[in-house]
C-alpha cells in the first residue's frame, strides 16, 4: 500500500524540463578563465567608461582575497573558475530599432518560451526586456514609458545614457564588498536591466526580464538596478529558463532595489532554471544576491518569488528597513525535486522606526530533494517599535526529501514584537483518496494540493504571471505524467 | 445496479470480510447495520476502492462492470460516491475548486464540455440550499475547521453535486445532532429517483426513521447474517446486537 503511493508519487515526480532545448545562435564568445585581462576585455567589448572599468577591477582585485563561503546546507561541487566563459554574446547586436531586426532564432526562442516579444502580441500590457546570455536583446515599449520618464532599458544602456543615474545607485545596496558571488558579479557582470520610475510615477505596466542561458560552458552574471524615486511605484517581475545541459552552470547574479520616500516596488521571480535531470546531473547553479534598502520614509519593498528550477539555488532577497514607517515583505514557495538542494530565505534588517516585515516562505520538496530556508530578523537598538510576522511551512512529497529551517532572530530594542511559526506536512494519502474518490486522479490530486498550499504566496504575483506559475507548479511535480 | 457475491476481504492479514453477498436493485435503499467490528467500513472500503483492503476471494459487479478491476477515480466517474465516515481536511484547496474539478471531471468522462464558472456556481448555489448548508462553508478549504456535523453535511452537499447512481452512506449520522440529522436526510431523501441507490451504513435505527430503507441487513463478524424488511431496524433497536449473537450462537449449536 505504502509502496504503490510511493510509486504514484515518484511517477508524479518525475517531470521532463520542456525548455531543455538549445537555440543555434552565432555567437561572440571570449576563451575560458578568469584574470585581470578578462576584466578588461569584457570592459572593453561593452565599450564601457572607466570609471566602470575601475569599478570591475577593483571588486575583481577583492573577490581574489575572498573564499567561497561553506556555511550552507548545501552540497556544492567545486567550482574550476577557469573553466568557465565569463562573456557571451549573440553577435553583431545592432542597435536593434524594430522586432524585424533580430535573429530569427532568437526570436524563436523566445516564441517557444511563450514570451512576447512583439509588442502586439503583448499580456494586456506587459514592457519586456529579454536577455539571452547576458546580453539584453530587446525592450518592449521603451518609446511609451519614455514618454512618462520611465527608464526601463538594459544595464549597458543605463550605463551609456544615464551615468549619473548608474554611478549614484550601484552597489549601494550591494556593495562590491559583500560576498564571495557578489564580488566576482562585481567584476564580470555582463548586463540586466535597468529600471528608474521618476517622482510621483506610477508605472503603468509591468515590466520583465527574462532571462535565457543558452550557451554551453558560460556563467550568467546579471545586474539589475531598479529606482523607484519620491511617491514612486512599478511592479517588476523577472523569470529564467536555460537549456538542459550535463555540465552545471553557474548563475551568480545581483539585484538592487531602492525605494526612496512613500515609493513602493514589488518585484517578482519565477526561476525555472535548468533543475539538473533526475539524477542530479547538471543543472544551473543559481547563487544569487538580492535586496532592497527602503531608504525613504513609508517606503516598500516586496519580493515574491516562484523557484521551481536550479540544481541549487542559494539566494536570500532581504529588506533594509532603514526608512520610518517602512515595509518589507518576502513570500516565497521554493520546490525542490529529484536532486535539488536549496537554501533561500531573506534578511529583514529593522533599522527605522515603527517598520515591518512579514515573511511567508512554503518549501516543498519531492523525490530527494533538500530544501532549507535560512532567515534573519534583525531588529536594531534604534528601531523603536519593529514589527515582524514569520511564517515558514514545510510540504513533504514521498519520504526520501528533507525540509530543514534555520531561523535567526536578532533583537536588540525591547520595543519590538517578533511573531514566528512554521509547519510540517505531507500529502497524506487520505486526501488524494478523497479526491480519488471525488473522481480526481492522483496526479490532478498533487496539483491541486500543492497549488493550495502555495497559493498565500501565488496570489502575490501580478494576475498575468499567476497562472503561468500555477502550471509551471504542477509541471515542476508532474511532467509528463499522464 | 450492484451484485455483491461472496466478497472475502483481509487488511492486514486479518480476515474482516468472510463472505458477503448483497443484491442492490436502482431505486433502492438498503441500510446496513452492525456493532462495531463488524466491517461496515471495510465493505464501504471495498467498495470506494481503498488499497490498504485486500479481497481475497468473490465478485462485485457494478451495472454489469467488473468493479473490482476499476480505480478509484473511475469508479467514482461511473457514479459511485461514498459519504466518508470521518472527512478528511484538505487545507489550501477551495471547497469550489475542488467541485469544480470533481464535477468537470464527472462531465469529461461523459463526453459532456466543462461547466462555465458562472453555470457552475450557480449549481453550487442550488445544491447548498438543498442541504442548507452555510455560503460561508462553500468558501473555506475543502472540510477545514469545519464542526463534525458540518462535514457531513458538506458530504451530502458533494452527493448533491455529483449526483451518483449509487451512493454509499458510510456512518453518515454519527456525531449528528437531531436538527443536522433531519437536515442530513432531508437532503439524501430529496435525491432519490428511480433511478438512483443508497447503501446507508449505521449503528442505530434513528437515521432509518428519516431515510426509511426497502431492505436492512445485518452485519456480524463479517458476515450478513439477517435481511428484512425496515421492521428489522426498529427490532435491534428494541433488543440490541446482543439477541443477533444469541440467534447465530444458538443457529450454531443446533
Amino acid at each position: 500500500m505504502e509502496k504503490d503511493q510511493d510509486k504514484i508519487l515518484s511517477d508524479v515526480t518525475t517531470g521532463e524540463y520542456k525548455y531543455g532545448f538549445y537555440s543555434d545562435i552565432e555567437m561572440d564568445r571570449i576563451p575560458k578563465g578568469l584574470s585581470e585581462e578578462v576584466v578588461r576585455i569584457i570592459s572593453a567589448k561593452k565599450n564601457e567608461p572607466d570609471w566602470l572599468l575601475e569599478f570591475r577591477l577593483k571588486s575583481y582585485r577583492h573577490w581574489l582575497t575572498m573564499k567561497m563561503p561553506t556555511w550552507p546546507n548545501l552540497k556544492i561541487a567545486p567550482i574550476d573558475y577557469q573553466n568557465i566563459i565569463f562573456y557571451a554574446a549573440p553577435k553583431e547586436r545592432k542597435n536593434l530599432g524594430s522586432i524585424d531586426d533580430i535573429d530569427p532564432e532568437l526570436k524563436k526562442t523566445f516564441d517557444k518560451l511563450g514570451i512576447p516579444l512583439e509588442e502586439q502580441k503583448h499580456l494586456a500590457g506587459v514592457a519586456v526586456d529579454a536577455v539571452i546570455d547576458s546580453v539584453s536583446v530587446k525592450t518592449t515599449f521603451k518609446e511609451t514609458l519614455a514618454e512618462m520618464g520611465i527608464i526601463f532599458c538594459s544595464f549597458s544602456d543605463a550605463v551609456k545614457e544615464y551615468p549619473d543615474l548608474v554611478k549614484r545607485y550601484m552597489g549601494s545596496v550591494v556593495p562590491y564588498t559583500d560576498n564571495f558571488f557578489a564580488s566576482l558579479n562585481s567584476a564580470v557582470f555582463s548586463d540586466g536591466s535597468f529600471c528608474y520610475i521618476p517622482k510621483g510615477i506610477r508605472c503603468p505596466m509591468e515590466l520583465s526580464t527574462y532571462f535565457r542561458i543558452n550557451s554551453a560552458n558560460t556563467g550568467q552574471f546579471e545586474r539589475t538596478l531598479l529606482i523607484a524615486d519620491e511617491e514612486a511605484y512599478v511592479s517588476y517581475l523577472e523569470g529564467c529558463t536555460a537549456p538542459s545541459r550535463d555540465e552545471n552552470q553557474l548563475h551568480a547574479a545581483i539585484v538592487e532595489i531602492v525605494a526612496e520616500k512613500n515609493a513602493e516596488v514589488k518585484y517578482s521571480t519565477v526561476q525555472n532554471w535548468y533543475p539538473g535531470d533526475k539524477d542530479g546531473k547538471g543543472g544551473v547553479y543559481n547563487f544569487v544576491t538580492k535586496r532592497g534598502m527602503c531608504k525613504g520614509e513609508n517606503s516598500k519593498i516586496s519580493w515574491t518569488q516562484i523557484e521551481t528550477g536550479s540544481a541549487i539555488t542559494w539566494k536570500y532577497p532581504s529588506c533594509i528597513l532603514r526608512g520610518d514607517n517602512s515595509v518589507g515583505e518576502f513570500y516565497s514557495v521554493a520546490v525542490t525535486n529529484n536532486h535539488q538542494q536549496a537554501d533561500t530565505g531573506t534578511k529583514m534588517i529593522h533599522i527605522g522606526k515603527n517598520s515591518k516585515s512579514t515573511i511567508v516562505s512554503k518549501g516543498i520538496s519531492a523525490g530527494h530533494g533538500q530544501n532549507s530556508y535560512r532567515g534573519l530578523v534583525k531588529v536594531l537598538k534604534n528601531a523603536t517599535n519593529a514589527r515582524n510576522y514569520s511564517q515558514c511551512d514545510s510540504l513533504l512529497l514521498g519520504d526520501k526529501c528533507g525540509a530543514h529551517t534555520f531561523p535567526y532572530l536578532e533583537v536588540d530594542n525591547q520595543t519590538a514584537i517578533v511573531e514566528h511559526e512554521a509547519t510540517t506536512s505531507k500529502i497524506g494519502e487520505d486526501q488524494i483518496f478523497y479526491c480519488n474518490q471525488r473522481g480526481i486522479s492522483t496526479e490532478d490530486a498533487i496539483g491541486l494540493i500543492v497549488n493550495g498550499y502555495a497559493r498565500e504566496v501565488i496570489n502575490k504575483l501580478p494576475m498575468e504571471f499567476a497562472v503561468e506559475a500555477q502550471k509551471l507548479l504542477q509541471i515542476s511535480l508532474e511532467g509528463s505524467v499522464g | 445496479m450492484l451484485i455483491i457475491n461472496n466478497l472475502k476481504a483481509s487488511i492486514g492479514g486479518k480476515n474482516i470480510l468472510k463472505g458477503i453477498s448483497l443484491n442492490v436493485k436502482p431505486g433502492e435503499i438498503h441500510a446496513i447495520m452492525g456493532p462495531n467490528g463488524s466491517g461496515k467500513s471495510t465493505l464501504a472500503a471495498v467498495l470506494a476502492g481503498r488499497e490498504f483492503v485486500e479481497v481475497t476471494e468473490g465478485t462485485v459487479t457494478y451495472l454489469g462492470k467488473n468493479l473490482l478491476d476499476m480505480t478509484p477515480e473511475d469508479r467514482a466517474k461511473e457514479g459511485i460516491f461514498l459519504g466518508f465516515q470521518y472527512p478528511i481536511e484538505i487545507p489550501g484547496v477551495s471547497m469550489v475548486n475542488f467541485m469544480k474539478t470533481a464535477v468537470n471531471e464527472h462531465r469529461k468522462h461523459k463526453g459532456l464540455d466543462p461547466l462555465s464558472a458562472s453555470d457552475f456556481l450557480k449549481m453550487m448555489r442550488d445544491k447548498k440550499e438543498l442541504v442548507e448548508i452555510d455560503s460561508k462553508l462553500a468558501n473555506r478549504s475543502v472540510n477545514e475547521g469545519f464542526s463534525g456535523g458540518e462535514k457531513k453535511k458538506n458530504e451530502i452537499f458533494q452527493m448533491a453535486m455529483l449526483e451518483p447512481k449509487l451512493a454509499i452512506l458510510d456512518e453518515t449520522d454519527s456525531g449528528l445532532d437531531i436538527d443536522a440529522l433531519r437536515i442530513v436526510a432531508n437532503g439524501v431523501n430529496k435525491l432519490k429517483r428511480p433511478d438512483n441507490s443508497f447503501i446507508v451504513i449505521t449503528h442505530y435505527q434513528r437515521l432509518l426513521d428519516y431515510i426509511v430503507p426497502d431492505v436492512v441487513h445485518v452485519l456480524y463478524d463479517g458476515r450478513i447474517v439477517k435481511t428484512a424488511g425496515k421492521e428489522l431496524a426498529l427490532e435491534l433497536e428494541e433488543k440490541g446486537y446482543d439477541w443477533i449473537k444469541k440467534e447465530i450462537e444458538n443457529n450454531v449449536t443446533a
